[in-house]
């Protein structure tokens, strides 16, 4: 299988093309401002070299564009959240947590209904069809296009969703709806929130899987195209259309599933060494592991599923403080190659160190001739230092792990770390996070209360709704594998109730390419 | 009644309170956050609420006693609604046929901290600097209440689709547990409720006093030091009396339910000084235990707190997981627990360890922590 991976990131879009699982070429070219442009460039280099005028079965993007849009409150629409549970909930409303200027910009209208239901499945209330007719006749006379729908324990039971979405559709045929439930778990805000920002990137996530068809189509590949999501697997473009949310985390999740594929190695640590930070997170079967807690997205909570990384100030264009001979937190980032000493600038960073060091061989040497070598010794050493600190802080277990160095930056990490037991340096380890993309695989996921089972039947009747899940996403039966088992019993309800959390994922079937996704 | 003085809680007050009760929690209780969302809005239309001292209750003052009940994880579902709340507490007012002076909460750990607030916001009366826990504990009857043999009923439970219940008289705390627990299941596993109306001598002999205000000075010094880059738990520590017990990475989470609770037990390998070393902390939604290579070193009701080593936020038992990096602490338990009649209701042996209780503060004991 030939695959074409393509990292669209905020400096540099990295595109890589892998033959089976192996690298066969790698390009660099700037991000652009209509980001298409800047594919076509990474494709067009790409189709320069003759292994990739070769067919190829699928080109796979991963992109912060949709994460990049909420925190910098560009390209965003107004909606109308539909919340369905009352009396219940009545006092917190939609969009009562967030932050207040992008809660203004995008808070089109608000409509709460009687429904939804309790955690026995009982009903709260009755749906209200009546109002939710009412609703949606209003959102077609206010003009508004694009409709989150939450309704009480959805992901235990969709149906109020769902008929809210038949009503909607019958009404006001045109309009985008997401559903919470195919987004989140259990807590009603986050998810309510995660079908929120979901509804406000509709357009952006139809122009810009648009604009990465035209650029895959210009560029003379035809093969169906893919976005890589937070949890390293892919969706379809149609999918992602529909959910852009699920791609927010893709950039730090397609560089540890990169650094996985490069090195090998399904359960390690790995340090992404950028220009400005280091990401640093811990891999399980060859995924990262997620953050549990609740993750904050341009200042709104949510339960994404999230990569748990820690970064640190901590790269190849950090200050070094000459006086105490402190790296970071401060960078010059992209202007390295104006600002850092070896390009001619006055700064001297992280990168001037390293050259100095003999570490590196970039830039005027002759500028950094003047550098004590104690300062060297000094600034490597605390660089060395915040490495030790913050890898042993995300490593899970005791005892030493290997570490996987990738990123431009990467030259930082010193040959010995203590709790450490092996520095892996890998071929295209600065392309990681394309590789990542090209190797993303399809997961289904189940999250749900399970009552009087025992907590086998439960795990068991668990895997089999994700294992549909994924199938039906386009993942290979046969390669299906179970990423994560969390179960938790729930306290205070009666039943022996258990909330069981299941992940699985598979290879991509090549073939079926146009299977509805559950 | 005598004009007693009142504080006006300013919503940055209400801020450090959420943060406070959630260390004062004990790893239950469940997370003031929705309590918080509320409060926000109730002051943003323009409710404030007053705070009086316990002290200032006259004898034959009726105070009432709220709780959010049920399971934390449904309340993640159904929100909090502060109007729920303040119904309970009017239907004990319409049962009874009184009018309350003020309100408190039964905990002040956890949610159930922010719960009298949004009663009295919407009631406007104003809470009573004081609880029946001072922390958060697992069933009705491990409260300063019991201990003290007052009466255990009546108690309301609202739900807001209209139904509206009344244990009108039970023999026991025991019973009340029992009783309101089946009631509060029917309505969904939450119902707002209010407990036995006190009058105001009996908060003054048997509730734990200023806890509200200790919440609050916790939450604030914890906030204050993360803002100055400080260490949160050095300045708890120090302003509370506290004890660190132990720093490291949670190693192991063992969960599962029993009898309609939370129980199990994690495993905390450490780091820095106690490195080389082991701590388990046993829970029953709360932190009960905590076991150090085999021996007990803190148990209830001392409280036992599990924080996050960077922030100082506390970390819950449905939530800590593989990997935090924690502190574990020890805060002094209010007298009336640690009494040889409290002991009976929240000491280790009601919990079902055959321990005798020795306080991580009891001097006499502290050569061996």
């Amino acid at each position: 299988m030939r695959r074409i991976g393509i990292d669209v990131g905020g400096t540099n879009t990295d595109a890589v093309l892998l033959d089976g699982d192996k690298v066969v070429f790698t390009v660099k070219r700037p991000t652009t401002m209509d980001v298409t442009s800047g594919i076509l460039d990474a494709l067009k280099a790409l189709r320069a070299d003759p292994a990739a005028r070769l067919p190829v079965d699928a080109v796979v993007i991963g992109t912060t564009h949709f994460i990049n849009a909420v925190v910098q409150r560009r390209h965003l629409m107004k909606v109308a959240a539909i919340r369905i549970g009352m009396p219940a909930s009545a006092s917190l409303p939609p969009f009562c947590d967030w932050p207040q200027d992008l809660a203004e910009r995008v808070r089109g209208e608000i409509f709460m209904l009687e429904g939804g239901h309790d955690y026995d499945g009982r009903p709260i209330m009755p749906f209200d069809t009546a109002g939710m007719r009412a609703a949606a006749r209003h959102i077609r006379d206010l003009g508004l296009r694009s409709v989150a729908v939450s309704s009480i324990f959805s992901p235990l039971d969709p149906s109020c969703e769902i008929a809210a979405r038949d009503i909607l559709q019958e009404i006001c045929p045109d309009v985008a709806v997401t559903l919470s439930h195919d987004l989140g778990r259990i807590g009603l805000l986050e998810r309510e929130n995660a079908a929120l920002l979901n509804a406000v990137l509709s357009d952006l996530a139809v122009e810009t899987v648009a604009a990465f068809r035209n650029a895959t189509a210009e560029s003379g590949i035809d093969a169906p195209l893919f976005l890589t999501q937070n949890d390293g697997t892919v969706m379809q473009a149609e999918t992602a259309i529909a959910f852009p949310v699920m791609s927010f985390a893709s950039g730090p999740t397609n560089s540890m599933r990169g650094a996985a594929h490069l090195s090998g190695l399904e359960d390690a640590m790995v340090v992404d060494v950028g220009g400005t930070t280091s990401d640093i997170g811990q891999l399980r079967h060859g995924f990262p592991r997620e953050a549990n807690a609740v993750v904050e997205v341009g200042g709104v909570r949510t339960l994404f599923r999230m990569p748990d990384l820690l970064s640190i100030g901590l790269g190849g264009g950090s200050h070094i403080d000459r006086a105490s001979a402190k790296v970071g937190p401060l960078s010059v980032g992209y202007r390295l190659t104006q600002d850092a000493l070896v390009f001619g600038g006055t700064q001297l960073t992280a990168t001037d160190i390293a050259v100095a060091a003999g570490l590196l061989d970039i830039g005027d040497h002759s500028r950094i001739a003047r550098i004590s070598s104690d300062l060297i010794g000094a600034a490597l050493a605390d660089a060395t230092r915040q490495l030790e600190e913050n890898v042993d802080r995300m490593k899970t277990e005791a005892g030493d792990a290997p570490l996987v160095a990738v990123g431009g930056g990467a030259f930082l990490v010193p040959e010995k770390l203590a709790g450490v037991s092996q520095i892996i340096r890998v071929p295209f380890g600065d392309c990681a996070n394309a590789v990542g993309a090209a190797i993303a695989r399809v997961s289904g996921e189940a999250d749900q209360i399970f009552r009087d089972l025992t907590r086998d039947e439960a795990i068991a009747a668990a895997l089999q709704i994700a294992e549909r899940k994924a199938i039906n996403a386009g993942a290979d039966p046969d390669s299906l594998k179970t990423i994560e088992i969390e179960d938790m019993p729930i306290a205070y309800l009666p039943g022996n109730s258990l909330r069981v959390r299941v992940r699985v994922a598979g290879t991509l079937d090549r073939i079926e390419t146009s299977r509805e996704v559950a | 009644m005598s004009a007693a003085p009142l504080t006006e809680i300013n919503l940055d007050d209400i801020e450090s309170l959420a943060v406070g009760a959630w260390i004062l929690g004990t790893g239950g209780g469940g997370s003031p956050y929705l309590g918080l969302l509320n409060l926000r809005q109730l002051y943003a239309q323009g409710h404030r609420v007053q705070l009086m001292s316990p002290l200032d209750l006259d004898d034959d003052d009726r105070v009432a006693v709220v709780s959010n009940m049920g399971a934390p994880l449904v309340g993640q579902e159904r929100l909090a609604d502060s109007r729920n709340i303040a119904r309970a507490v009017e239907m004990q007012q319409e049962f009874g046929g009184f009018k309350f002076r003020a309100v408190m909460s039964v905990e002040i750990g956890g949610g159930n901290g922010t719960q009298a607030l949004m009663a009295a916001a919407h009631l406007g009366i104003p809470i009573v600097d004081a609880d029946c826990m001072g922390r958060a504990f697992p069933e009705a009857q491990m409260t300063s209440v019991a201990i003290g043999g007052l009466k255990p009923y009546p108690c309301t439970l609202y739900d807001p689709r209209g139904i509206e219940a009344i244990v009108t008289k039970v023999p026991s705390w025991k019973w009340m547990e029992r009783a309101s627990r089946k009631i509060c299941v029917e309505m969904g596993s939450i119902a707002s409720t209010s407990k036995a109306p006190r009058t105001g001598r009996e908060v003054k002999d048997w509730g734990i006093h200023f806890t509200t205000t200790a919440a609050i000075r916790i939450g604030r010094l914890v906030r204050e030091a993360n803002r100055l880059h400080a260490d949160p738990i050095a300045a708890l520590l120090e302003s509370e009396g506290g004890k660190r017990l132990f720093t490291g990475k949670v190693v192991d989470v063992a969960r599962r339910t029993t009898e309609g609770f939370l129980r199990g037990s994690i495993a905390i390998e450490g780091i820095d000084d106690d490195r080389g070393s082991r701590l388990e902390l046993s829970f029953q939604n709360e932190w009960i235990v905590a076991w150090r290579e085999g021996k007990a070193i803190a148990m209830s009701p001392d409280l036992i707190c599990v924080l996050e080593s960077v922030s100082g936020h506390a970390v819950g038992t449905e939530t800590v997981r593989y990997g935090q990096r924690v502190t574990v602490v020890a805060l002094p338990a209010p007298p009336v627990l640690t009494s040889p009649r409290g002991l009976e209701f929240v000491g280790p042996r009601a919990f079902g360890y055959d321990l005798d209780f020795r306080s991580v503060f009891d001097e006499r004991s502290s050569a061996g922590v």
